[in-house]
């Protein structure tokens, strides 16, 4: 099928604009879930067998098989298959199902460590390479780093930096393969290569040894679709293909990457046009339709990276985050919305609740209320799904086709990028404001300038003061690491299958974020309308705060405290737009902490709101744990407070509610949960993961994990299968509010 | 303390209400209450003392900052405790949420009759929901302490003559409340309403007893044991015909 002849035709024949393309051929579709179809019996053979595979990697210390010889890449292993004869949609990253690779090139020491961690070795000459010839990410980093970096690194004030593995968070324009093929993709990069001419500065020399990495990037992907015997060369005749090139090249960018997070970005709706023109045409069926996106999906879900366990502190859970957003409406007001959103939403019952991949439902207020439905449906169902604001996001960026990087980092697909940034200990800073710049642990110097304070009780204006000296102090070394890791990463493990697919000289926003920002503001609440003394050690270190009466909490919906919580956001985050950045890329903030809460919280000393030195924070932009007592909408409205301007790069929120707190009947929960994100996303929040469930669900899971296979949970922007999270980290999450009003 | 005009004296803020009125509400349990029903869920809320003086006005901007999720009858009830026990100063409160064009509803016993409650029953608040505690005048002090069920019942004439919705509310006390007898009453008494809008069956359940213990009162229902699945779907497939929307919560 030549698809200038088949489809509606405008600029995406001249240019590589999938956007042009989705939005001239798009069918909105406004009816309900009805029409949907359950598993073929293909399906449910396949799903079987991965059911299978998933048990005996949780069997076996999270670890199936792993290939210890190969380095990974897009054509370094034979095709791989869960069982060849049932797969309309094919492609492992490795030979074998649940097999994961070594991918060095991000730190050669992690992946030693993680092979060591179940007593194995990489090859000997993988390890010969490694380390005597090929210089890796990690150790670029660290050649770079200053003392003042390190120092802020090893006592926690800067955590889970992308130093010593993959940065992720870039999201290939992964349906480009289908709707051009490979070859005119080269021929496209060819052409830009050619205008990156003299004179040679160090930014154009580096982006011709991009560009040219991208289109040997291509000729490779072109050859590991050989390895299964599809001509990616071409563009994607049917629908069925074009799910399977898709999924090639996402499949392209896992082999080559293993970055924290592997975004697919938003390609449903893109699949939908292919999908309803072979209805249309009597080629599939309905039936068929939904087999081609339950084995995409499945594949999806089986996405594996080697990862040691101490990465498991700051992303537990073992997720990949291939986040694939749905919905969200176009910037002519139809809606985005087709019947493929429904079948991706659909797998969560053919093959079961799942964590990956991360469905993430851009909500709009407009978006047909036979979808809303159909979400707060799976959500009170699956508790798999996550939703964020398409209303502020679409009209603060005038952009409608996007994906969300991770968890809540909005990205212009094929057109942008983002160097992912960790995170800051806020809490920490506060302490260094009361400490005269030392860390309250160990008492080493960490930021010069900060007058000690000697008043019996603290005073709001002058810790205030201190705040700002330490904010800004740690927001330059912050500035400083994040350039050099971009920097290197760059050099040493850049990202060249994932950028052949987008344009040559994309956007880029550096995305800082902050952990700890109920702490912060509950503290500085406490310090301001109650009466906080310090008790400190010989040292004059904090040791504890004595709180004399009571303070307005952060969850409450009191704007007393949450504009302290704003402001702190507000004041963080233009600090850190005053630093330039690597390749000039835009700052921008988040308020997320993945499950880094955990550990951050066990760094940090006790703090002014009465939280006692090592208690885990609330995750991301949550209150903490017990102190939102006015119910779920109070809660939310405090977080709504947070300016996205001031957070562009997202603003997280996870809220856990037992089912019958949402109402008496089911008809009645699914009503209450749409009103909740209306009113919620009306507040101009930008995000909200759902957890509708029973503690007691939990606490049987923790005993009797054999039952709970496939119990997801959303805990910070992802979503986890509740049995992979270590018991510490199940504790936690039982902690967490529970919204359960009767 | 005491009421005044512009204070109420709070227990507690929900702002997620689920279950008391329709859509999403925020619920204001008000603190105090005139009867001491035997299976009080909010035993704590019972005393005329304590609670927190709250200023109408942050109640009404706590109200205003729930709009968006209000959707069409989503809004504001005040519970308890006995709310009516504060009728004068809920007459303020009501005339700004109805500024607002925020919807009210009052959760009561319905047993006060002072000016200012006639006045919210009759006009001011959008709804209400009455709560029916026994069938006879005996049953209803067996439950309450005291006697009222009259009071109740002219109330609810009250809304009724004045054109104005209502709900009921029965809470199914087995050996109490669940007899032929008391749920023929109900049919022969309400059926016919006009304006009663919806029945809601409550099972009977002990969640509320650690409240009676942490207080140190005597909690007296011990005895009487949660409804059976087969008591419920009795009660229900018996009133069912007789009332346009009823539903088991």
């Amino acid at each position: 099928m030549d698809l200038e002849n088949t489809f509606k035709t405008g600029r995406w024949c001249k240019a590589i604009e999938v956007k042009d393309f989705v939005t001239l051929n798009i069918t909105p579709y406004t009816g309900d879930h009805k029409f949907l179809e359950g598993p073929t019996a293909r399906t449910s053979k396949l799903w079987d067998l991965c059911k299978e595979a998933l048990k005996e990697e949780r069997q076996n210390n999270g670890l199936r098989d792993v290939d210890v010889n190969i380095v990974s890449g897009m054509t370094a292993f034979e095709a791989g298959f869960i069982d060849k004869e049932n797969e309309v949609i094919v492609g492992l990253q490795t030979d074998k199902l649940l097999k994961r690779a070594m991918k060095p090139y991000g730190g050669y020491n992690v992946v030693k460590k993680a092979l060591s961690e179940h007593g194995l070795k990489p090859n000997p000459v993988v390890h010969e390479s490694f380390s005597k010839y090929t210089k890796t990410h990690n150790d670029g980093v660290f050649d770079a780093y200053t003392d003042e970096i390190r120092k802020f690194r090893s006592l926690g004030f800067l955590t889970g930096l992308p130093d010593n593995y993959a940065r992720g968070r870039i999201i290939g324009d992964y349906r480009r393969v289908a709707l051009y093929g490979i070859n005119r993709l080269i021929e496209g990069k060819k052409e830009d290569l050619q205008k990156i001419t003299g004179p040679m500065s160090d930014a154009t020399i580096r982006l011709r040894e991009e560009v040219s990495e991208q289109i040997r990037a291509l000729s490779d992907m072109i050859e590991m679709g050989t390895i299964y015997g599809l001509d990616l060369s071409r563009p994607a005749q049917n629908a069925r293909e074009a799910v399977q090139w898709t999924y090639m090249a996402y499949l392209a960018a896992v082999k080559e990457q293993d970055g924290a997070a592997m975004s697919l970005g938003s390609v449903s709706s893109f699949l939908d046009i292919f999908i309803e023109k072979d209805i249309q045409d009597g080629k599939i069926t309905e039936t068929d339709a939904q087999e081609y996106i339950d084995q995409f999906v499945m594949k999806l879900r089986m996405v594996r990276h080697l990862r040691m366990e101490a990465y498991d502190q700051i992303f537990a859970g073992d997720p990949t985050w291939v986040t694939e957003s749905i919905g969200g409406l176009l910037i002519d007001g139809r809606s985005k919305v087709t019947k493929t959103s429904f079948r991706f939403l659909n797998t969560l019952y053919n093959l079961g609740p799942s964590p990956e991949p991360n469905i993430t439902i851009l909500w709009s207020k407009n978006l047909p209320k036979g979808f809303k439905d159909y979400c707060a449906k799976v959500s009170i169902e699956t508790s798999s799904i996550q939703y964020e604001n398409d209303d502020l996001m679409r009209t603060s960026s005038n952009c409608d086709d996007y994906g969300i990087a991770c968890c809540v980092s909005m990205q212009e697909l094929g057109k942008h990028i983002q160097f992912f940034g960790a995170r800051t200990n806020l809490a920490k800073t506060l302490l260094l404001a009361i400490n005269s710049g030392r860390c309250e642990n160990t008492g080493t110097q960490m930021v010069d300038g900060i007058p000690f304070i000697e008043e019996e009780y603290l005073d709001y204006d002058k810790v205030i003061d201190n705040f700002k000296i330490a904010m800004k102090e740690v927001a330059r070394v912050y500035n400083e690491a994040m350039n050099i890791i971009h920097f290197m990463h760059d050099k040493y493990y850049y990202e060249k299958a994932q950028m052949a697919l987008i344009d040559t000289n994309p956007k880029i926003n550096i995305a800082y974020g902050i952990a700890g920002l109920s702490i912060v503001a509950d503290s500085l609440s406490a310090i301001k309308h109650a009466k906080v003394k310090p008790i400190r050690d010989e040292n004059g270190l904090t040791v504890d705060f004595q709180i004399e009466g009571d303070f307005p909490k952060y969850g409450n919906d009191d704007d007393r405290v949450d504009h302290i919580a704003r402001d702190v956001v507000e004041h963080f985050n233009m600090e850190l737009e005053k630093l330039p950045v690597y390749k000039n890329a835009m700052p921008t903030m988040s308020v997320l902490t993945i499950t880094s809460n955990v550990v951050y919280g066990k760094k940090t000393g006790a703090t002014p709101d009465g939280r006692a030195k090592g208690v885990a924070f609330a995750p991301g932009a949550n209150p903490m744990h017990g102190r939102d007592t006015h119910g779920v909408i109070a809660s939310l409205n405090s977080v709504a407070k947070i300016d996205y301007k001031d957070s562009k790069d997202g603003i997280s929120n996870t809220l856990s509610v037992v089912p019958k707190s949402l109402g008496a009947t089911p008809e009645m929960r699914i009503e209450n949960l749409v009103r909740t994100l209306d009113g919620y996303f009306g507040c101009n929040a930008q995000h909200l993961n759902v957890n509708v469930l029973d503690r007691d669900t939990l606490l049987h899971a923790m005993e009797h994990p054999e039952d709970h296979p496939q119990l997801t949970i959303r805990v910070s922007g992802y979503a986890v299968n509740f049995v992979r999270l270590t018991r510490e980290q199940q504790q936690e999450v039982l902690t967490r509010s529970f919204h359960e009003t009767m | 303390m005491s009421p005044t005009e512009n204070k109420l004296i709070v227990h507690s803020i929900e702002s997620f209400g689920t279950h008391d009125g329709p859509g999403i509400r925020l619920v204001v349990f008000l603190q105090g209450c005139n009867l001491q029903c035997k299976y009080c869920q909010n035993a704590d809320t019972i005393a005329l003392k304590g609670g927190t003086p709250t200023d109408i006005e942050s109640l009404v901007k706590r109200a205003g900052n729930m709009k968006t999720y209000f959707g069409d009858d989503g809004g504001v009830t005040v519970s308890g405790g006995e709310p009516m026990l504060q009728s004068k100063a809920l007459i303020p409160f009501f005339e700004a949420l109805k500024e607002e064009g925020i919807h009210t509803n009052i959760d009561t016993n319905g047993l006060i009759r002072t000016p200012e409650a006639q006045h919210l029953i009759s006009a001011l608040s959008d709804l209400v929901m009455f709560d029916v505690k026994a069938t006879t005048e005996e049953g209803f002090k067996s439950i309450t302490g005291a006697k009222g069920l009259d009071r109740l019942l002219e109330n609810i004439q009250l809304r009724e003559q004045n054109q104005k919705p209502y709900w009921l509310r029965y809470v199914l006390v087995p050996g109490y409340t669940d007899s032929d007898e008391s749920l023929t009453w109900l049919i022969e008494t309400f059926s016919e309403n006009s304006y009663l809008e919806k029945f809601e069956i409550l099972p009977y359940h002990k969640l509320g007893t650690y409240k009676w213990e942490s207080l140190g009162m005597d909690y007296q229902f011990k005895d009487v044991k949660e409804n059976t699945p087969e008591q419920i779907d009795r009660a229900f497939e018996m009133l069912k015909p007789h009332f346009k929307d009823i539903i088991v919560k």
